[in-house]
């Protein structure tokens, strides 16, 4: 039995819940254990079959991604989800600029994520685009 | 009945049981070994040798193993003419430290052989009594409020974490903040920023926050920025020369700006963020640990990130994170304590519970890592909304 300790942005996904107890040997067991609970949790935690790059995993303190991965053992120890989290100052909508998402993008994950896929989804302050005659068509910033 | 002796047999005895060191062996030891300064104040502000600390001969012994607590340390210690030094480094001997000497001549022999001397910078009489809790505290002390008020922290963000940060480091003495917000205070800020207040409604953020700051402190100078940070404006705000940069922005674009100009400009940068009742806080310190890439390659998709004008955040908690940031801007500037680098404190203030998680260096990030794939400014906009990959 694995503490999971869930972060605020992904408690809608599990019924609000701070923290779970998976099943499993393997930061995978259990995490596949409360995403088959919680099947909403499961598109925010994976992406191709691994973990979501966006989504950071500690067992025991230690960021998986520095030890076996998905793979590691869990060996008793609990795990801490955590995405990253932008808040500090709180802007204007009129300072974040136009091609902030509305609010309600929250609520728009699915589009979101097609649009992402296809390079036109954007959260962010247009003040931050560099000139167009600067930008890289396609860069990958990665 | 107890032997008597007189001051020339004690300071002889003392002189004895001591190593005394003269001016010109002194000099080739200046640079690895610590110059103690045992002379009363008025002496030490007419010159010191320098980079000296100075510890007044009364308060040597209780002050000693704060500023020095490694007792192998080399040590020459000096007063005016020798003889208060001799006594000094027999109280330190006494103490345990294992290599202390004392200056035969002092401080007058030194000067007379054209050694190098400097006048100290000295705190006034009032900034003596603003900071004197700060002089009390052997690692902070007179040296250090120096290099406090000689400091420079530039803070992104006026806002729920700026408040707090800005106001500690304004009373704590650090010399200039730079503050960058385009923003304006709006009375739905009033509930967490109190840099800010009623009566500056509808003010520029960094001019409400400045008078603020100098009606706390006027030895603090404020450079404005009403600006956003973006990657036109960043070099020239951070090639200001600035100790430390304390992010409490609040988008992720600006997050990976701040991380790539701080990592290119080899600037510390105290990290902190909040969501309802949660909090964030780690230092990116470049070179040396990892950036801000390290810990999150990429960002989240918006609905896993909403701000706190969406999400909500409780009052008390940038004040919380806030102070925090302070603090570890605090030691940067001072040079002292143990930073947050490599470690990220989360904070739960529903349960009242601090958990902390290591950051790694990422040997393969794009910015700080062994091979840089990321070496100018990138189109932050298209980064976070994960064009490309």
């Amino acid at each position: 039995m694995t503490k999971v300790r869930i972060p605020p942005t992904l408690r809608n996904e599990v019924g609000g819940e701070r923290e779970l107890v998976g099943v499993g040997d393997t930061v995978r067991e259990v995490l596949e254990d409360i995403s088959g609970r919680y099947p909403a949790l499961e598109a925010q935690l994976f992406e191709e079959g691994g973990l979501a790059p966006f989504v950071n995993v500690y067992v025991g303190g230690e960021d998986v991604r520095t030890l076996d991965g998905l793979e590691t053992r869990v060996n008793g120890a609990s795990m801490i989800l955590l995405p990253a989290m932008a808040g500090g100052a709180p802007a204007s909508p009129a300072a974040l600029g136009s091609r902030r998402a509305e609010p309600g993008s929250a609520e728009r994950s699915p589009r979101w994520t097609a649009l992402r896929r296809e390079g036109r989804a954007t959260h962010c302050p247009s003040l931050l685009r560099l000139p167009a005659t600067r930008r890289v068509p396609g860069r990958d910033a990665c | 009945m107890k032997e008597m002796a007189t001051y020339r047999e004690l300071l002889a005895r003392v002189k004895s049981e001591i190593d005394e060191v003269g001016a010109a062996e002194a000099r080739e030891r200046h640079g690895d070994a610590l110059f103690v300064d045992v002379r009363e104040r008025e002496e030490w502000e007419e010159g010191v040798v320098p980079g000296a600390v100075h510890v007044p001969r009364g308060q040597l012994e209780s002050r000693i193993e704060g500023l020095v607590p490694d007792r192998s340390r080399e040590l020459v210690l000096y007063c005016s003419g020798g003889s208060r030094s001799a006594f000094a480094a027999k109280a330190l001997q006494d103490l345990g430290y294992e290599n202390v000497t004392s200056l035969t001549g002092g401080f007058t022999d030194w000067k007379r052989n054209g050694f190098p001397v400097e006048a100290p910078r000295s705190l006034s009489p009032d900034q003596r009594r603003r900071y004197s809790r700060h002089l009390l505290i052997p690692e902070v002390g007179e040296a250090g409020q120096e290099r406090l008020l000689g400091g420079r922290v530039l803070l992104i963000g006026a806002g729920g974490l700026g408040s707090p940060a800005s106001l500690y480091l304004a009373a704590a003495g650090v010399g200039t903040l730079g503050i960058v917000d385009a923003d304006v205070v709006d009375d739905s800020n009033l509930q967490r920023q109190i840099v800010h207040s009623t009566e500056t409604l509808g003010e520029a953020k960094v001019d409400s926050a400045k008078r603020t700051i100098q009606a706390l402190n006027p030895d603090v100078e404020v450079k404005t920025y009403e600006e956003r940070l973006t990657s036109e404006n960043v070099e020239r705000i951070f090639g200001e020369g600035w100790d430390v940069i304390v992010d409490g922005a609040d988008n992720f674009p600006t997050r990976y700006l701040v991380n790539d100009a701080s990592v290119w400009h080899g600037i510390p940068v105290v990290h902190g963020s909040i969501y309802r009742f949660e909090g964030q806080v780690t230092v990116f310190n470049p070179g040396e640990g990892p950036c801000y890439r390290c810990l999150f390659p990429t960002p989240p998709p918006p609905e896993l990130a909403p701000s706190c004008a969406e999400g909500g955040v409780l009052g008390v908690l940038p004040g919380i994170v806030g102070s925090l940031q302070a603090n570890e801007a605090l030691k940067l500037v001072l040079g002292i304590g143990e930073s947050l680098q490599g470690r990220l404190l989360l904070l739960d203030a529903l349960g009242t519970t601090i958990d902390e998680v290591s950051v790694q260096r990422d040997p393969s990030c794009p910015v700080c890592g062994e091979h840089p794939t990321i070496t100018e400014y990138v189109d932050y906009v298209e980064f976070c909304a994960g064009v490309g990959r």
